[in-house]
Formats: structure tokens, C-alpha cells, sequence
């Protein structure tokens, strides 16, 4: 009877470290969107075939980390899907003819988050307005280094995405690799817990006598990386570059974290519940256009779906506190 | 008896803690009046006192939130100068523990405690983390079953405050040497409270000294070895624990007999405004006409919740349990969170709440709006040049005063009162003490709950709190500060338990 | 204000983009040799006024507290421009209907939005966001069965001049008038500024909070959905991403304009500067020939440094 009882404990302490709790709808939710997935297209169910569906999940699952590690200050980023076109741009424009000018910039753009973050936190500034205006800026900046679309991506790049690896394919590595260190960042290691603590308590925190500006900084800034690696295999994959081509991604990104069991205030995010969400977003609107859906009722369906998970979410949160 | 000074060296090596002649203003309120304090190694010190005594000033000052503005501060024979962060207060050895908690509720017990012992960071810092916490745990609390790896918010609050408190005793790089904590025994359980108050005496016996802030008699008299007594802003008294009685302790916290005599008001009675049921949990309460009905007990035992309560009966009318007749208008004394609109001027503030009644079809009437307001300003007593000025021009004493005549300019039959004269000063009070005569001899109701003794000498009937029951109602002819004491702290209970 | 004090007028929240308006006009005056100063007004005067009453909707969400905002005024501008054309047809006697069926689709995104924040407390931008979105589908579906053509006299109206102003402008310029009045000595403006100032003692002075905030977000939705109407009407028809610059430049035009992002207080006058200053802004860097890419990218920072410079952006860590 002990035994039992310390295995369940044990158990219940691994997935609770796993952040189970907060990702276990995610998975199921997953799950049963691949199996009708699979149902409609049988042909689906391969190797080639999910490396195939799952082209571009890659963008939207760095994209959907990177709203994930802003979200978890507390705060919200409107502007991620145009600093992916940024970066798309960079790659594609400038990479091949200047590659030390595109090298530099690329660095330059995670710092540019970070800076970002300083003056948010600085300021006391509302994330939202600030991310809005920055997504000018990103916006603008793509179109100089790329005022139509087109450029050319070197194949360095391209090539990297249509590796096969042996036992799963690309898009799939690409999902569990970040899943995996952000997980590993955010939960697993000491810092973790003071980035965590930001939004749950910014003034426990401080009083703890722990730099909440050097925190806020490094949630930024690791929003900044995931932006652009999600701009780097959007570059790769769609081999051109095109400013406007972020502009749905916003949305889907807080759709994700939210689906994966994160919430706006709190600091209460899950890495796993994210690239999760992000899987499933992807899915759906190829589920949608799988079962004839047209693609103008795809993104006001996701829109509707994420409303619905929110207010059941309110309703079901009032019944447990009353 | 006072304490110990630290000028002799054997002083010095005993003392663990030494406060000398602290004081700290807060605007126009002083909060501690040269305060001395000293705690000695193995030391467990008892500090009570009635609201506004000071014991909470003199916690920031210890935890570094509140910089005093006189005074000496020694720890472990160092004298220490500016320490104005909790952090600096946490690496001298400076413990404390708040009835708010200070945690994340996110994080589970063991990252809590991660965040405030950086040293404890690095590869395998779960395991060591938990099993500093639940070492701590397992020591005050033998036989609870938290699990410090659940977020804190999936724990109930016992849960909670048993970690805070187990949290204050973890120990990494910085020894816990002073422990302070302020009604740690509000949200646990008998087993936990009893468990804990043993534990204060051997950890003190460890070499530390805590000091335990609490409202129950009981605790300080059972476990402590040295009880400070804090009334009015300084300490009154510094006694041996040890052959002390509850109503010795009454004595000292300032049964002073009050000789003011107030002039009654003129007897203006009419009917039954507030009709406040009550049940198992709350108190029945009522309240006439002409009345001035004051709520009393320490801060934090419901009445705020009461207050609230019916003015939500007053606007919506769809409390069963509560009935009002006529309007009721609400003054805050928590003026930056709940009073004042800073953006506006003073005359926007004052007329706030009498839109209505000075509108025509939606658009509310200049000239009405500037005589009402100008009328009250003057009335009330508020120092500026024109009732146009920013509010933020105004001390802060002038400010409630805005606060209040918003609610006056009203034609609300009943004011509520929610500590409306925290942090003022003593000549803006007497003001309103004499607007608040003046318009209950008219048939205006108050219902005022106020943290200040003297003040309920003004009201015509008291209803005192503790832990959300009235558990004494007395009247203007036989209220004294004796009672009202006792009550708050519920002598009856006390001696019960 | 009996004497002239420049202190004061410093302090104003409309003055610098008041400023930044003329000053620029007067960089496009120097430039073009003193000519095309008119023609640059007039111009700016017609097309601004659609972002200008655009941004006064979205002022007015902003007024009510911190943290609201509506992001569905892409998706409510072009479906009260598809639905209300779809309604007139091309002819005048549908232009009554039509600016009804606009208004009230205003009307219903506004109480939707309303109901989504306030009842089941999704955030503003989430909820706005998303109820944008869906509002496209349906904007879509309609746009394939309608016949969507502005009546003659909305596109009259539109473009028309009279002594040299476009009688849209007039009308608007009047109606900010009025808005000015309603939010200064109306219940409904006194309760809205007391709310975003803090509601809590908003609500203990007796201020309906909850029909406040409702009121809110409904009257931007209506203004927003006759800001639709019209456009469609200036640019001979709608678009299904007609839209899409409104958005971010309805919020830009707030802040610019000195309205404070934390809520409790807003400037009509500083919305319309600020409209005109935008405008303006986006002629002079045509003039020197400046793209697109920078124009944004000058956008964008003018919005940030905006809210970093203003010393009275005191927003509370929620």
C-alpha cells in the first residue's frame, strides 16, 4: 500500500514537473486532431506525409514560444509576426550578396528585443502599445531590406530543412528540439524560477532582492532568438522573403500559448502546452481544408476557437472559486 | 522597565538586535515616537498593541521597507545605517513573515525558496531546495503533508502561510537570526498554531530571537518570555512574560479612562435606515436616523466587508439579508486605491457622486455644479485658493477632506465610513468630527468603522468585530476604552480556548 | 485661461502633435516653394478625417481604463462599408438603409466586444482580436453576394467641397465639437473619465461601471463602423482590405495625440492633430521621396518614444 502510494506520488511529482496539468487538454487535443487528420487522408500517416503537413509548423511553433516567454512576464507582444518577417527579409535579401552586414543584423535583432523589454519595464509601458509601434518598426525595416517580395535564400539554409533524419521527420525535430530546451530553460533550470516568478509576482520578487529588469531583459530577448529562428525556417522553407508575410501570425502565436494551458497574468505558461498549441493550430487549418473549408473562414474559426477555450475557461474558474 | 541601552559591552555580545529612539512620520502622522527595542540571543519577544499602535511601521523598518526617520540600529553589536531593501534586512539575518504572503503563486514551495537563497541555485538545485524546505517544514510542522513541489496556488491558504513561515526559518549562506512574524497563526489550524508556538521557543533557544506580533492574548502569554506592550506610536511597556494576566495586559495596552465628555447630539430619531440580519457568521446590525453608529475591533475583522456589503444592498437592493432605506454615499480611507481621482481638480472630485442630481437630461448644469462644489469646499474646511486647483495640490489631510464632502454634497440619507481618517491630521479630524455632529442632528445615518479608539466616543452605539462576528454592542453610556479592548481581542474567547 | 501662459500651454496634452502638425506643414511650404500649401491641406483635411473619427472611436475605448483597446476596427470598417453599400446599391434611395445597416453592425461588434470583456473577462486586445477575425469571415461571405456601390450622394458627400473644406470634414469637425461638450459635461463622459481613472472609487462614488464601460465600447463601434460608410463612399466602393491600415494608425493617432494609454483622460484635439500630423508626416517623407519601409519605421518610433517621453504614463503593474 505504501509502495503504491509513493509510486503515485512519484508519478504525480514527475508530471507535475512536466507542468502536466497545464498541457494535459493540449495533448489530448492533439491526439485527436492527428487521428482525424489521419482519417481524412490516410496517405497522410507517412513519413513523407507529415514531413509534408507539417511544413511550415516550425515557424509557427518558434513563433508560438517566443509570444510564450513574453507572456510568461506577464506581458503580451502584437509585433512577433512582423519581426519574423523581419528576419525572412534579412535572410533572404541580404544573406546571399552580404552576409556579414545579414550576419550582423541578425544578431542585432534579438538585442533589439531585449532593449525593447528594458524600456518596457523601464518606463512601466504597456506592452501592447509598445509591441504595436515595434511592429511598425519591424515592418519598415523588412521593407528596406526587401521592398518586394522575392531574394534568394542560400541553399545552406533550405537545405537544412529538407534533411531527413532517420527517425522522424524534419518538422517534427524542429518542434521537439525548442520544446525540449524550453522546457529545460524555463523549468528545469535555477534562473527559471526567478523568470517564472516575474509574472506571478513582480514584488515578491523585488523583495526577494532579484533583478527584475535583468529578467524582464532575458524573457525578451529569449523571444527575440525564438523570432528569429522561426524567421530563419520561414526563409528556409518558403524559400523567399516577403514583409508582409507575418501578418497572421500574431494572433495564432497567442492562440497557441493559450491552447497549451498559458494565461495572460500569473506567469503561468507552459513550453510543452505550447509547441502543443502551436502543432494544433497548424493542423486545424489543414484539417479545414481538408473537410472544404475556404481559407476565409480558417483563421476566423481559430479566432472563434481560441474565444470559446477563454470563456469556458472564465466559467469553469468561476465554478471552482464559488 | 526599559530596555537594555547596549552601552555596556556584555550588552553588546548578548543583544542580537538593538533599537534605539526610533521614529518615523508619515506625512503628518507619526507612526513611531522614539521607539526602543532589544531582543537578546534565545529570546522570544511578544509584541501586541490595538490598531495604529505602530507594530507594522516598526516591521517595515525592521524588513527594510520603511526608512525611520530617527534612531539607531544595531544588529549582532553592528550599528547599520540605510538598510532600505528586504534584501539587505534578509542578508543580515532578518526574517519576516507577513500576513500578505510574499510568494509567487505560480512557484511551488521549493522554488519559493530557491528565490530567496540564490546560493542554493545551480545543477541539482530541486533536490536541494526541497529538501531545505521541507526540513524547515518538517521541523516546526512535524507530520504535515505539504508537497513543496505543488504551485502554491493549488495549496490551501493553511498550506500557504505554514510555508512562509517555514520559508523565514530556511537557512543557506545566511544564518535566520531575528524572525519576525505578524499574526503567523491568523490562517492555520489549532494543531498547526500549536505546533508553531512551540517551535518559536526552540528556535529562540537555537541561539535565534523572534518576535511575534499577534492579537491572541493567549499565544504571547503561554509561549513568550518578554512581552512589548505599543500604544500610540511608542512602547508603554516591557515586562517578563511570566506572572502576567490578561487583564494586566488590557491595563497596559491603555485602559486609560476617558474623561472628554461629548456634548450628545441633538436626540434626532427617525426610522430604520439599515437593516443588517445577520446570521450563524455575520452580525445583525441596525442603524436609525440621526444616528452615528461606530464599528469597532482590530483592523481586518470584517467591518470593511460590512460596509461594502451594504453598499451594494443600497445600489443593487437585492440583498435579502441586508435591507436600506434611502441612498447610501461611501468615503474611503484609503484615498490613493479607492478616494481620489487624481487627474481632475477639486471641484470634479467633490461632485462626483451628486451628478444626477445637478444634470438636466444627461449634461450636468455649470453653474449648479460650481456653486456645489465651492459651497462645499468652504464648508468642509479645504485649504486652496479655488476649487479648481488639482487635488494634487492638496496635503493629504485636505484630500480626504475632499473625499468626505463628496460624499456630504450627496443628498445620501447614510454615509459609510471605511477608516475615513487615516493619516490625518489631528485639526483636519476635529473638523469633521464637528461636520459629522452637524449633519446627524439633521437626520443624516453614519455607519463608521475607524481604527482610532477615540473616535467611537463620538457615536452613539458601537458594534465591535472580531473575526467577522460582533461580539459586543455597547452604548455611547457605557463605553469605555477598557471594553472596547477587551472585546477586539474577545477576552471571552480568549479565556474559552 | 485669461492670460497667455506658455507654461500652460506646454502642458496640454494636444500641443505637440498640434505642433508637429504645423511644423511639418511648414517644412512641405519651404520644400514645394510656397505653392502647394493649400492643395497640401485641403488634401490632408479630406483623407485624414476617416482616421481621425476612427481614432476617436478607439480614444474613447482608451479613456475607459487601462488595458482596453479594440482591434476589430479593421473587420468593423469594412463590413460596415460592404453592408451598407450592399444596401444602397448605387442609388440614393438605399442610403438611409445603408447608413442604418452600417451603424448598426457597429452597434451589434461593439456590444459583442463589450459582452466578450466584460462578462467572460477576456482580455480587450484578445478579445478584439479574435472577434476581428471572425467578423472577416462574414465580411467575406457577404462581399460575394452583395452588390456593393456607395449611393451618389454618399460619394458627394465624401468628396465634395464647400469654401474649400470637404463637407465630411465639416460634419466631423462638428461632431468632435459635440464630443467634446458630451465628454466634458455629460454623466456619460464625467462617469467614463472616472472609471479609467480608477474604478473601484469610481464605483463607490456612486458611477455605473459596468454601463459605462458597455457605452464605451459600443459608441467606438458605431463610430467606427460610420467611419466605414464613409470611406467606402470616398474611395467609390469597399474593399475587403480596406481596413487594414486602420488599425495600428487609429492607435497612433491616440497616443500621438496625447491621449494617456492608462485611461481617465483624452483630447479630441489632440486625435484630430495628431490625424493631420500623420498625414502630413507621410506627404513630407513622399515629397523627399522617403519609402514606404521608412515611413513605417518612423511611424513605429515616433508611437514608442511617444510613450516613453510622457512622464504621466503611470501604468500600474497589474
Amino acid at each position: 500500500m505504501r509502495d503504491r502510494e509513493g509510486l503515485m506520488a512519484h508519478l504525480g511529482n514527475f508530471l507535475n514537473g512536466l507542468g502536466a496539468k497545464r498541457f494535459g487538454l493540449s495533448s489530448v487535443a492533439l491526439v485527436l486532431i492527428l487521428a482525424l487528420v489521419f482519417w481524412l487522408r490516410p496517405n497522410v500517416a507517412t513519413y513523407n506525409g507529415l514531413r509534408l503537413l507539417l511544413n511550415l509548423s516550425p515557424v509557427l511553433v518558434f513563433t508560438a514560444l517566443a509570444q510564450m516567454f513574453i507572456m510568461t512576464a506577464g506581458d503580451i507582444d502584437l509585433g512577433i509576426g512582423t519581426f519574423v518577417g523581419l528576419v525572412d527579409c534579412i535572410v533572404a535579401g541580404l544573406l546571399n550578396d552580404q552576409p556579414a552586414l545579414a550576419l550582423l543584423l541578425l544578431v542585432a535583432c534579438p538585442l533589439a528585443y531585449g532593449l525593447m523589454g528594458a524600456l518596457i519595464h523601464w518606463r512601466q509601458l504597456p506592452s501592447i502599445v509598445v509591441t504595436l509601434g515595434a511592429s511598425f518598426v519591424w515592418l519598415g525595416l523588412a521593407l528596406m531590406v526587401l521592398p518586394l517580395p522575392g531574394g534568394t535564400v542560400p541553399a545552406a539554409l533550405t537545405g537544412l530543412v529538407r534533411l531527413h533524419p532517420p527517425f522522424a521527420p524534419m518538422p517534427i525535430v524542429l518542434a521537439v528540439i525548442p520544446m525540449v530546451i524550453a522546457h529545460l530553460v524555463l523549468n528545469k533550470m535555477s534562473y527559471g524560477v526567478v523568470l517564472r516568478g516575474m509574472g506571478g509576482s513582480l514584488a515578491a520578487v523585488e523583495r526577494a532582492g532579484r533583478s527584475t529588469l535583468k529578467a524582464r531583459m532575458i524573457l525578451y530577448m529569449m523571444a527575440g532568438v525564438c523570432g528569429l529562428c522561426a524567421g530563419l525556417c520561414l526563409a528556409a522553407t518558403t524559400t523567399t522573403g516577403d514583409a508582409n508575410v507575418g501578418r497572421g501570425l500574431t494572433l495564432v502565436s497567442i492562440g497557441a500559448v493559450i491552447i497549451g494551458g498559458g494565461e495572460f497574468t500569473g506567469g503561468i505558461v507552459s513550453p510543452i502546452g505550447t509547441v502543443f498549441g502551436a502543432l494544433i493550430m497548424q493542423l486545424s487549418g489543414s484539417l479545414l481544408s481538408f473537410a472544404s473549408v475556404p481559407p476565409a473562414w480558417q483563421y476566423s474559426i481559430q479566432g472563434a476557437i481560441l474565444l470559446v477555450i477563454l470563456a469556458l475557461r472564465v466559467v469553469s474558474g468561476r465554478r471552482r472559486t464559488a | 522597565m526599559t530596555t537594555e541601552s547596549g552601552d555596556g559591552r556584555e550588552a553588546d555580545v548578548a543583544s542580537l538586535l538593538s533599537l534605539r529612539g526610533i521614529s518615523k512620520s508619515f506625512g503628518p502622522v507619526e507612526a513611531l515616537k522614539s521607539v526602543d527595542l532589544g531582543l537578546k540571543r534565545g529570546e522570544l519577544l511578544g509584541l501586541i498593541g490595538h490598531n495604529g499602535a505602530g507594530k507594522s511601521t516598526l516591521m517595515n523598518v525592521l524588513m527594510g521597507v520603511v526608512l525611520p526617520d530617527a534612531g539607531d540600529f544595531a544588529v549582532d553589536g553592528t550599528a547599520i545605517r540605510g538598510v532600505n531593501h528586504p534584501a539587505k534586512a534578509h542578508a543580515l539575518g532578518i526574517r519576516c513573515v507577513f500576513q500578505e504572503l510574499s510568494l509567487c503563486p505560480n512557484l511551488s514551495a521549493t522554488e519559493n525558496t530557491l528565490m530567496i537563497h540564490p546560493s542554493l541555485g545551480g545543477i541539482g538545485w530541486q533536490k536541494r531546495a526541497a529538501k531545505v524546505i521541507a526540513g524547515a517544514l518538517g521541523e516546526i510542522f512535524p507530520g504535515n503533508r505539504i508537497n513543496v513541489r505543488r504551485p502554491i496556488t493549488e495549496l490551501s491558504i493553511g498550506e500557504r502561510q505554514m510555508i512562509e513561515i517555514g520559508r523565514a526559518f530556511t537557512e543557506s549562506d545566511v544564518p535566520a537570526k531575528i524572525v519576525v512574524l505578524d499574526e503567523p497563526t491568523s490562517s492555520l489550524d489549532a494543531t498547526a498554531a500549536e505546533q508553531l508556538l512551540n517551535y518559536l521557543r526552540r528556535a529562540a533557544a537555537q541561539g535565534r530571537a523572534c518576535i511575534l506580533i499577534t492579537h491572541k492574548l493567549n499565544e504571547v502569554l503561554r509561549h513568550t518570555q518578554r512581552i512589548v506592550v505599543m500604544k500610540d506610536a511608542r512602547v508603554v511597556a516591557d515586562v517578563p512574560a511570566s506572572g502576567l494576566s490578561r487583564d494586566r495586559l488590557f491595563e497596559m495596552m491603555g485602559a486609560v479612562a476617558r474623561a472628554e465628555t461629548v456634548p450628545a447630539g441633538a436626540a434626532y430619531r427617525g426610522a430604520r435606515r439599515i437593516e443588517f440580519a445577520g446570521s450563524g457568521e455575520t452580525p445583525a446590525l441596525h442603524v436609525e436616523a440621526g444616528e452615528v453608529v461606530g464599528l469597532a475591533g482590530l483592523a481586518g475583522h470584517g467591518q470593511k466587508e460590512i460596509l461594502r456589503r451594504i453598499y451594494r444592498a443600497a445600489r443593487t437592493r437585492k440583498d435579502k439579508g441586508c435591507s436600506v432605506r434611502g441612498a447610501a454615499a461611501y468615503v474611503s480611507g484609503d484615498r490613493q486605491r479607492e478616494g481620489i481621482f487624481p487627474l481632475w481638480s477639486i471641484a470634479l472630485n467633490i461632485t462626483l457622486a451628486s451628478m444626477r442630481k445637478l444634470s438636466h437630461s444627461g449634461f450636468i448644469g455649470a453653474a449648479e455644479e460650481a456653486r456645489l462644489a465651492e459651497s462645499w469646499r468652504q464648508k468642509i474646511g479645504i485649504r486652496s485658493s479655488s476649487a479648481n486647483q488639482s487635488i494634487l495640490a492638496l496635503s493629504g489631510g485636505n484630500r480626504q477632506k475632499a473625499v468626505v464632502a463628496r460624499a456630504f454634497a450627496t443628498d445620501s440619507e447614510i454615509i459609510l465610513f471605511d477608516d475615513p481618517t487615516r493619516g490625518v491630521d489631528v485639526g483636519t479630524k476635529r473638523e469633521l468630527y464637528d461636520q459629522i455632529r452637524a449633519a446627524a442632528s439633521t437626520g443624516r445615518s453614519f455607519l463608521w468603522y475607524t481604527t482610532e479608539n477615540d473616535e467611537l466616543f463620538l457615536c452613539d452605539r458601537v458594534y465591535v468585530f472580531h473575526e467577522r462576528k460582533v461580539v459586543d454592542v455597547v452604548d455611547r453610556a457605557e463605553l469605555t476604552e477598557e471594553r472596547l479592548i477587551r472585546a477586539s481581542f474577545d477576552a471571552d474567547a480568549d479565556a474559552r480556548s | 485661461m485669461s492670460r497667455f501662459e506658455p507654461g500652460r500651454l506646454l502642458s496640454q496634452p494636444w500641443f505637440y502633435a498640434t505642433a508637429g502638425a504645423v511644423l511639418v506643414w511648414l517644412v512641405i511650404l519651404v520644400y514645394s516653394g510656397g505653392a502647394g500649401g493649400g492643395a497640401v491641406i485641403s488634401a490632408a483635411l479630406n483623407y485624414s478625417v476617416f482616421f481621425a473619427v476612427v481614432g476617436l472611436g478607439q480614444m474613447i475605448v482608451m479613456a475607459s481604463g487601462a488595458g482596453n483597446i479594440d482591434l476589430s476596427v479593421p473587420a468593423n470598417i469594412t463590413l460596415a462599408a460592404y453592408l451598407s453599400t450592399g444596401q444602397m446599391e448605387g442609388a440614393n434611395a438605399g442610403l438611409f438603409t445603408g447608413i442604418a445597416a452600417g451603424l448598426g453592425s457597429g452597434l451589434a461588434i461593439g456590444a459583442a466586444n463589450a459582452f466578450l470583456i466584460i462578462v467572460f473577462r477576456i482580455p480587450p486586445m484578445v478579445a478584439t482580436l479574435a472577434s476581428g477575425l471572425v467578423l472577416e469571415s462574414l465580411t467575406f461571405v457577404y462581399s460575394r453576394i452583395s452588390v456593393a456601390k456607395p449611393a451618389p450622394l454618399l460619394a458627394e458627400f465624401t468628396t465634395g467641397q464647400l469654401l474649400g473644406l470637404p463637407y465630411v470634414t465639416l460634419a466631423a469637425l462638428l461632431a468632435s465639437v459635440a464630443l467634446v461638450y458630451v465628454l466634458r459635461r455629460s454623466i456619460f463622459g464625467r462617469s467614463l473619465f472616472a472609471c479609467g481613472q480608477n474604478a473601484t472609487a469610481a464605483w463607490l462614488s456612486g458611477v455605473d461601471v459596468l454601463r459605462t464601460r458597455v457605452a464605451a465600447y459600443v459608441l467606438c463601434g458605431m463610430v467606427t463602423a460610420l467611419a466605414g460608410v464613409l470611406f467606402a463612399g470616398f474611395v467609390g466602393g469597399p474593399s475587403l482590405n480596406m481596413g487594414s491600415e486602420f488599425l495600428l494608425s487609429s492607435i497612433a493617432v491616440v497616443v500621438i495625440g496625447g491621449t494617456n494609454v492608462a485611461g481617465g483622460q483624452a483630447t479630441v484635439v489632440g486625435t484630430w492633430s495628431a490625424s493631420l500630423f500623420l498625414f502630413l508626416l507621410l506627404s513630407m517623407l513622399n515629397v523627399f521621396q522617403v519609402g514606404p519601409g521608412l515611413r513605417n519605421v518612423i511611424t513605429g518610433f515616433l508611437i514608442i518614444a511617444v510613450l516613453a517621453l510622457n512622464k504621466t504614463n503611470r501604468m500600474q503593474q497589474v
